[in-house]
This record gives structure tokens, C-alpha cells and sequence, in this order.
């Protein structure tokens, strides 16, 4: 081979000798607290994503009207078929188009733009374009700005996926279960939250267990609006140690031991919920 | 930063970017291109009978779906040169990485597309008297391919956003050429803005072909 | 005629087979020999060093010397069509892609250290600088102490954020690091209000200062924080080739060339960044310039 390249593990416990900085803190340190920040981003990510994204889902699945009671308002007669008057001076809008429309929107938006132009469009472009006051809270006075803007691009961002999940979930359910609870009296809200949703969420477990490692690894992209998680961290050690190789390396099994141990979990969840009689979606 | 969007200097360097344009989609291409090979070659890996074959399929597809593509652009980046011995250029490191890792998204793809054909036809074709191959290559791939298509080229779409991260190494795709032009202009927030928005028209065009393949395969 | 046209044919091939003397000894003229083709490493923001030109190449000070050298190899491999395939690099990838034979050199503003010695070699230094702070006038920070509970932009794999890192260590200071990517980034978070201070090379930042929209916002203040001998990166182990750029260098810098080449790129420069060239670099100069 033409290149030599110098295997040395010990890197990673520092107990090579730095002639500019010394040895700051063994290597192996800065790969526990890059793999703490790739975690702490993942998870609130997935807390946005799951939450927005189920709620951006169902509103997907919503086909009749949903009318919203406004007080005090003078219907105009343009818009006759989506408004009511109630008699006693409020009026019935129907919504439903407009939230329909606007899940439609965000998911499309969402899922077709490059991840990474996103998180420059919410780190470098988004405090620009707000109010000065706006713009100087999301760059300095939020505690740690880097990080939250990278979970919010990212919680976001999988918010479009997860709700795609949560639509072909909803719409797999025959209709059969959506007649029979409006059947039995059922309101709206309770024929998503006891009957649709549980079951939905159950199908889906296979997506949205990939949806979530799907974050998990997008985290690394938070390296380029400087969160120093794993890949970030690697790539530190990298610069100081010049030893490429040995830290990509333990940053690889770690990314790999979590997906494992992800993949493992859920394959026992989901067969622990599985509703007696119906296959789940199956893993993409 | 000063205010007002001045979107007239981004006229002026739409050559320099069309440029970064062509390199993104010839990664795009290559990516697919070599990805789809790959894939369907592990796909009938992973469907073998011969044990061992399917289990380094599997381990495959297993090991490079739990990578971060950063991950895995960085360790090409570095690495392939060192494995082959002489330097390659930032360019073709890429597209290996892009090719590797692809290929174990369409190797599930390919391979839920292979199932897809019914057993009857691939009787029929050994009724034919034809081998293995001829049975692979006239009967089930063209129907897996053809069953398969607008999933593959959602992931195409997919592929074709995830270049983006060549950013990380500096190669110059369109988000890198973009980017040196904002950064000697100082024009950073047009210059994302646009890149966004050109990015989106491209997917959402692609998106909307893809929308209407399905729907003409559907009636056929 | 056709005597004449033989014995040139027959000279043709007896050069084409004996190898130049330095390509038969070095690993890196010899691959460069068969390719025909130099990997030049380069910067794109290190304003005069290696920046994106209107054109879209790279250009600057340090881009002119590895032209040179380029040429320089021309000569010695008696292959006057050598071509030159230029790499981008970042601060973060220059030492990787040069100890893995990616670049033949690189041509930015790299910092000579002994640690980068373990994996990469150096020709003779070019330019002196050290680590300085920039900040926005009327911010009140003078030197890096000032800055204790602000927050300032480091670009990673500089040898700038050790050397701020290394005095927060010695000092105790608190002061927020937001990591950056490469210089332009670093600079816009200081002119977005991100940060209150970048540091890198002083010389750096009269560039990123001469091209920013409003110069006479920012001010370059403190001692300097590291000392930062510039020079152009070539791989190790490769006396040959290393001594090759040296011997130009030397030329260059004993003809008062090297002079010429400064003025060009610094006083005032294309960029306007108007710095006339220190006493220290004048003395390098002369030092380095050895004989024949």
C-alpha cells in the first residue's frame, strides 16, 4: 500500500502526547458526551415529531366538515356553503378544507426540501427574517440556541414522515370500526382517541420505528450548525489526534449498537400489542 | 446583516451553480444507477437458499441502514483511497459511498419487488425448461422492476436530496456552489432561500410524475 | 531529412525512457509523472491565501507559489502538459486528504506545527501571523479576557480554537463557543450578533473584513494570542519533492520575487485588505532565502 496509515486504539484514551494542547480529557470522554448530545437530540426531536406528526396525520384522515362557532361575526354570503348562521348572532365556519389543506401543505413542503438547506433556512435564515428582538432571542438569549433550533428542524422534518405513518394507519382501519363506533354514539374526538388511534398506532409500529432511527442518525446533520454530537465529536478528535480511522470506528459501533438495540426493543413491543387477527403494515 | 433580499446576485451566478446542479445530479444518476445494481444483486442474495449468502446480504443492508449517511460519506471520503491504493478524487469516493449505501435501500426495495411476483410465474418459467438466470432475468426482474418503479424512484427523489450532504466534505454539488457564492457575496440568506426553493421544485415535480406513473401502472 | 527525422524519433524515445532522476526517487513526482495530473489542495474563503475568484477558481497568495511550484515540476519531469486538478479543501479536511495521497499539496493558510508534522510536511514559511480577535466596534472587547460570558465562533480544526481553548483552560474563563464550519460562517455569526468575537489569524481577518458590507463596523483588537507560521503542505516523507518547492521558495525569496508576489495579494491587494509586509516576514524572507 502506498499510504501508511498508523493504527493506534490508544488514541481514544488520550495517552498520546500532544505537544500544543496536552492531553485535555481522555478522547474516549468526548465520544461518551457526543453520543449524550446525539441521544439528547434525538429524543426531543421524536418528542415534536410524534406529537405534530400524528396531529398533522389525523388531520389527513379528516373528510366531513368541521365547523368552528364564531361569535359576532356577519356571515358573507361568498362563502355560503362552508358557513352557517346559528341564529343567535354566531356563525358555524367549516374548517375542514382549511386544515386538510394545510396538513397537505406542510407535508409537501416538508419532505421536499434537502433536510440539511432546512436546518440552514431555521439556524441561519429564520433570525434574519423575524423581528429584531425575535431574531437576537433565537441566536443569543434561548438556552443553547444550536441545539433546540437543530431539534426543532429536525422534530419538524419527521413530523411529515410520522404523519404519513399515522394517515396510512388510520386509513388501513376498515371502515367498518368508524361506522360502528359512530354507531354507538361516539363523538368525533372519541372516535379517534378510543377506537382509530389505537389501533392505527399499533400497525404502524414497524414505520415509525424507522422514522425514529431516521432521526436518531439525522441527528449527525446538527454538526453543521456546531451541536457537537458523535459525528461532530469524531471528527474533533480527528483534528486533534489526527487518527481517522480509530474514532470513526467507535463512533460506527455506537450508532450500530443503538439501532440494534432499537430495532430489538420494538420487535418485542409490537409483538406484545399486536391485536389478535390483524398483520401490521410491515417493515418497509 | 442589512435587511432587503437582493435576489439580482443570484442572477449573476447562475452558471457557477447550474454547475453545482450538474454534479448533484450526476451523483443522483451514479447513485441510482450503480444502487439499483447492487440492490437487486443483494436482493437475490438476501432471497437465496444458500444460507450464508443471505446472511451477508442481510448483514449488509442491516449495517449500512443503521449508519448516518454523514457517517458513511466521511468514511469513504477517507477511506477508499487508502483501500485502493492511489488517490481517488472527493468525486468518486462520494458516489462509491452514495452507491454503497443506496444499494441497501433498493436491496429491500428489489426485493419486496421480486416477491411481489406470484409464484405461478416463476413455475411457469421453470416449466419452460428455463435456469435459474434466465428465469431471474426474463421473468421475475422485469416484472419486479416494472411493479417497483414508483417506490424506486421515491427513493430516487430521496437520493436526490441526500447529495445535499456532500456539504460536509466540500465536494461542489449545487448547496456547495450556492454556499461559496453566498459566503463572497455575503448573501447567505437569499442565497439559502432560493436553494431551498429550487430544491423543492425539482422534488415536487418529480413527486408529481411520480404520482401519475403510479396511477397509469395502476390502470394498466 | 529522414536521417534527421530517425535520430530526433530515436531521441524522443531514449529521453522517454530514462527516467528523471528525481521521479525515480520520489513517491509523489512518480505518481504525479504517471497521471500526468497535480492534485492541488486548496481553501475557498482564505481571503488573499486561496479564495473562489469571480470566475469561480481559486486564486490568491498561496495559490500563485503552488503555481509556481507546479511549474517547477514541469520542468524537473521534462512533461511540460502536466495538468492541475484543483480539490477543495476545509480546514477540517486538509490533514486527512493529504495523508491519504488525495492532494499533492495544499495551497491555503495552514499553520506549520509539530503535531501536523506526525502526518504531513512543509515548505519553507510564506507568511506569519497569529490568533486575534475581531469583534464589533464599541462592543468593548479589547483582549480575549473581555470576552469572559460572551460567546464566541471557533472554526474547527484551527489551530486558533485550540489556542483559545488552551487559555480558557489556563484561565478559567466562561466563554460560549459556537462552532463553525469554515471562516465565512464564523464571520457571519459575529456580523448577525450570534457571537461577540471571532478569532483566527489576524491577516484573516483584515480579509473577511475587507469583503464584509460594512467594514468600518468591525475592529481587530488584543495581543496575539498564538503564533501561526504559514506554510504550503506537502505529504511526509518525500525529501525529493519537498526540497523541490523549498529550492523555488528560496529563489523566489532570494530575487525579491517573493516581494512582488506579497504586493500583489496584501498591499493593497485585490481585496483592498492594504498590509504592507511586516518586519518579521521580511526577515524570514531573507533567512530562507539560502543559497545555491
Amino acid at each position: 500500500m502506498e499510504f501508511s496509515y498508523n493504527w493506534d486504539w490508544s488514541v481514544l484514551l488520550c495517552t498520546v502526547e500532544d505537544v500544543e494542547i496536552g492531553c485535555i480529557a481522555p478522547y474516549f470522554y468526548w465520544i461518551v458526551e457526543g453520543f449524550g448530545w446525539t441521544i439528547a437530540v434525538a429524543s426531543a426531536a421524536w418528542v415534536i415529531a410524534f406529537s405534530w406528526g400524528s396531529f398533522i396525520g389525523i388531520l389527513r384522515t379528516l373528510e366531513a366538515p368541521i365547523w368552528l362557532v364564531v361569535p359576532f361575526l356577519k356571515p358573507s354570503m361568498k362563502y355560503k356553503s362552508s358557513v352557517i348562521e346559528t341564529g343567535n348572532g354566531a356563525v358555524m365556519i367549516n374548517i375542514g378544507w382549511f386544515l386538510h389543506g394545510f396538513a397537505t401543505v406542510y407535508v409537501t413542503i416538508f419532505r421536499n426540501i434537502p433536510l440539511l438547506v432546512q436546518m440552514f433556512l431555521w439556524y441561519f435564515v429564520l433570525p434574519e427574517v423575524v423581528s429584531k428582538e425575535a431574531g437576537m432571542w433565537l441566536k443569543r438569549e434561548m438556552p443553547l440556541p444550536e441545539y433546540w433550533t437543530a431539534v426543532a428542524c429536525l422534530g419538524l422534518y419527521t413530523a411529515s414522515r410520522v404523519g404519513e405513518a399515522v394517515r396510512a394507519g388510520i386509513n388501513s382501519i376498515t371502515q367498518g370500526q368508524h361506522y360502528a363506533a359512530m354507531a354507538i354514539g361516539l363523538t368525533r374526538v372519541q372516535v379517534y382517541r378510543c377506537v382509530l388511534l389505537p389501533v392505527a398506532y399499533r400497525i404502524i409500529i414497524p414505520p415509525l420505528t424507522s422514522d425514529f432511527l431516521g432521526i436518531f442518525k439525522n441527528s449527525s446533520l446538527a454538526l453543521t450548525i456546531g451541536v457537537l454530537e458523535l459525528t461532530a465529536m469524531t471528527r474533533q478528535i480527528d483534528e486533534y489526534s489526527y487518527q481517522t480511522f480509530e474514532a470513526f470506528t467507535a463512533a460506527t459501533v455506537l450508532y450500530i449498537l443503538v439501532t440494534a438495540i432499537v430495532m430489538f426493543a420494538m420487535r418485542i413491543v409490537e409483538g406484545r400489542v399486536a391485536i389478535p387477527g390483524m398483520i401490521s403494515l410491515g417493515a418497509k | 446583516m442589512e435587511g432587503s433580499f437582493d435576489f439580482a446576485i443570484i442572477l449573476k451566478s447562475v452558471p457557477y451553480l447550474a454547475e453545482g446542479m450538474v454534479l448533484t445530479f450526476q451523483l443522483t444518476f451514479l447513485g441510482i444507477a450503480g444502487g439499483i445494481f447492487f440492490g437487486t444483486l443483494l436482493a437475490l442474495c438476501r432471497l437465496s437458499p444458500f444460507a450464508p449468502l443471505s446472511f451477508v446480504a442481510g448483514s449488509y443492508v442491516n449495517f449500512f441502514r443503521s449508519m448516518p449517511l454523514i457517517l458513511v460519506i466521511f468514511w469513504f471520503y477517507f477511506l477508499v483511497p487508502f483501500i485502493v491504493g492511489h488517490p481517488v478524487g472527493g468525486f468518486w469516493s462520494v458516489t462509491l459511498a452514495f452507491i454503497m449505501f443506496e444499494a441497501a435501500y433498493y436491496c429491500e426495495i428489489m426485493r419486496a419487488g421480486i416477491q411481489s411476483v406470484t409464484l405461478g410465474q416463476v413455475y411457469a418459467g421453470q416449466a419452460l425448461g428455463l435456469t435459474y438466470r434466465q428465469n431471474m432475468q426474463y421473468i421475475v426482474l422485469p416484472q419486479a422492476f416494472r411493479n417497483m418503479i414508483p417506490i424506486l424512484l421515491t427513493q430516487a427523489i430521496v437520493l436526490f436530496q441526500d447529495t445535499s450532504l456532500v456539504y460536509v466534505v466540500g465536494l461542489g454539488d449545487f448547496l456547495v456552489h450556492a454556499d461559496i457564492v453566498a459566503n463572497r457575496d455575503n448573501r447567505l440568506m437569499e442565497m439559502f432561500t432560493t436553494v431551498a426553493i429550487v430544491y423543492f421544485i425539482i422534488c415536487l415535480l418529480g413527486t408529481f410524475y411520480i404520482r401519475r406513473l403510479q396511477r397509469k401502472l395502476a390502470n394498466a | 531529412m529522414l536521417k534527421k527525422l530517425l535520430l530526433s524519433t530515436v531521441a524522443i524515445a531514449f529521453v522517454a525512457t530514462i527516467q528523471p532522476a528525481e521521479a525515480a526517487e520520489s513517491r509523489v513526482l512518480k505518481r504525479i509523472k504517471e497521471r500526468g495530473v497535480v492534485n492541488m489542495g486548496h481553501r475557498e474563503s482564505s481571503v488573499p491565501f486561496a479564495y473562489i475568484g469571480k470566475d469561480g477558481k481559486p486564486i490568491g497568495y498561496s495559490m500563485d507559489i503552488c503555481n509556481m511550484y507546479v511549474d517547477k515540476i514541469r520542468k524537473v519531469l521534462k512533461m511540460p502538459n502536466i495538468k492541475v486538478k484543483h480539490v477543495p479543501v476545509t480546514s477540517q479536511t486538509r490533514i486527512a486528504l493529504m495523508a491519504n495521497g488525495t492532494i499533492d499539496m495544499e495551497c491555503g493558510s495552514t499553520t506549520n506545527n509539530l503535531t501536523r508534522q506526525k502526518q504531513v510536511a512543509y515548505l519553507a514559511v510564506t507568511f506569519i501571523t497569529g490568533t486575534k480577535l475581531a469583534s464589533k466596534k464599541g462592543s468593548g472587547i479589547k483582549e480575549v479576557e473581555d470576552l469572559n460570558g460572551k460567546a464566541i465562533s471557533l472554526s474547527q480544526g484551527t489551530t486558533n480554537e485550540k489556542a483559545i481553548k488552551r487559555i480558557m483552560r489556563e484561565k478559567g474563563l466562561k466563554i460560549k463557543i459556537v462552532p463553525v464550519k469554515d471562516h465565512p460562517q464564523g464571520w457571519l455569526a459575529l456580523e448577525t450578533d450570534r457571537v461577540d468575537a471571532y478569532a483566527t489569524d489576524d491577516v484573516l481577518l483584515y480579509g473577511l473584513i475587507s469583503k464584509s458590507k460594512n467594514p468600518d463596523q468591525f475592529q481587530v483588537t488584543g495581543r496575539f494570542l498564538s503564533y501561526d507560521p504559514y506554510g504550503i503542505m506537502v505529504p511526509q516523507d518525500d525529501s525529493k519533492y519537498q526540497r523541490l518547492g523549498n529550492v523555488l521558495l528560496a529563489d523566489l525569496m532570494r530575487s525579491g520575487e517573493m516581494q512582488k508576489i506579497y504586493d500583489k495579494w496584501f498591499n493593497p491587494g485585490p481585496t483592498g485588505i492594504n498590509m504592507p509586509i511586516s518586519d518579521t516576514l521580511r526577515v524570514a524572507y531573507e533567512i530562507q532565502a539560502l543559497p545555491h
